[in-house]
């Protein structure tokens, strides 16, 4: 039954893939990328995975399909100019030989895995105690590696300083996004009245069962910063001007106070990043809660793009 | 006890999926976005419904079955919320010389 489950989602990913692929118009190729993450999604649980699972529909499908679909609107000007310049049958082979060469080497590899599969599990289910945490995933991310979290996280602020830089410089400090004017009585304004407040307390959820269960702060920020654009959206709230100080604050706080425990580590426990006897759980929960509120805003910052408008002073 | 509530929920889930199928037939053979998305709410809200009600006696804790019960909730709001949006936009795309 499992077998046949994951033999129709093996086929329909593979299909998917290639639609995303072959296919011309940029819409369309978004269009398929995003079940294609959500199919993903049912890969990962079929693998018991759901930790990955949950990542891959809150990040993989949902965020990366907004940004994306975000990319297909700005690049619809320009896309029949780009569609009439086809490459020429050189270039044409020389990519496919390339994808070929690249295919080739991740079939060998996977066919010459050893076997069993080489693992550390064993390992993180004998120390998974010394944390204080019972998901073995969350005892990953912030104990026993935690530097990759915390590397992550700051790759996040620099995407959105990237995002920033593509600001013209009259628009510098001033607010992501054109202004949304939308009816009061419009359905979005209702959404964003009503969903926002059951999203928030979901988004805390996830992040707080993360420490046992399934859940922790990435998808639970993104939970968060999906209900905080939902507003946006609706014209009820505008995206915070790039120039705010609460807003910059908000953005290190996370990653800060990461580096700054992470630091304590090495003089009360002899390593950077390592946790004290006995207060792995504590510290664990308080760089998780710092990143809440950075992760959500981080990725809010993304998916709103740079200033647009100069920030005007009344 | 037990097996009446296994045929209660195979019955409520065969139930479910044919209005799955339905709404997947429907929106392949709708010939505009407004019937489309009739065929659409009929997979969510009853289709859904119905396999929720088919999951609640096998979710073994009562918490686990308010989850699923707000999971179904939530799925109703915005797929209604999201339908009208989707509509509109059909329509402004319609009248647009």
């Amino acid at each position: 039954m499992i077998s046949a489950i994951s033999f129709g989602i093996g086929i329909l990913l593979l299909a998917l893939a290639l639609w995303t692929v072959v296919v011309r118009d940029t819409f369309a190729a978004v269009a398929g990328f995003i079940p294609y993450g959500l199919l993903l999604t049912l890969a990962w649980l079929v693998l018991r995975a759901v930790d990955v699972a949950l990542t891959e529909a809150a990040i993989g499908a949902g965020l990366t399909g907004a940004l994306l679909i975000n990319a297909a609107s700005r690049l619809h000007v320009t896309e029949a100019a780009a569609r009439a310049e086809t490459p020429g049958l050189a270039l044409r082979l020389a990519a496919g030989a390339a994808s070929a060469a690249v295919t080739v080497v991740i079939a060998v590899c996977l066919l010459h895995l050893p076997e069993p599969a080489p693992t550390l599990a064993p390992d993180v289910a004998r120390h998974i105690a010394s944390t204080g945490v019972g998901n073995p995933i969350t005892a990953v991310l912030l104990s026993f590696r935690a530097i990759d979290t915390l590397l992550e996280a700051i790759a996040l602020l620099f995407g959105v300083v990237g995002v920033w830089s593509l600001a013209a410089d009259r628009n510098w400090g001033g607010r992501p996004g054109f202004a949304q004017i939308v009816n009061p009585n419009d359905i979005l304004v209702y959404l964003a009245r009503v969903l926002p407040p059951i999203g928030v307390v979901i988004g805390i959820y996830i992040f707080w069962v993360g420490a046992d269960h399934p859940g922790g702060k990435f998808q639970g920020a993104t939970v968060i910063a999906a209900m905080w654009l939902l507003v946006m959206m609706s014209g009820l709230r505008e995206a915070p001007a790039v120039s705010q100080r609460w807003l910059r604050v908000v953005l290190i706080l996370g990653p800060a106070i990461f580096i700054v425990l992470g630091l304590l580590g090495a003089f009360m426990a002899g390593a950077f990043l390592a946790y004290p006897d006995g207060w792995a759980k504590p510290w664990i929960v308080v760089i998780e809660a710092a990143l809440l509120p950075s992760l959500a805003v981080t990725l809010v910052l993304l998916l709103v793009g740079p200033p647009l408008r100069p920030e005007v002073h009344t | 006890m037990k097996t009446a509530a296994d045929v209660f929920t195979i019955v409520a889930m065969l139930a479910g999926i044919f209005f799955f199928v339905a709404g997947t037939v429907g929106l392949l053979r709708f010939p505009d976005t407004y019937t489309r998305l009739h065929a659409l709410t009929k997979a969510d809200n009853l289709g859904l419904g119905l396999v929720v009600l088919g999951l609640l006696p096998q979710a073994g804790h009562l918490v686990v079955a308010l989850k699923l019960i707000v999971v179904w909730l939530l799925v109703m709001l915005t797929s209604a919320d999201v339908s009208q949006l989707i509509a509109r936009a059909a329509r402004r795309q319609e009248t647009r010389p």
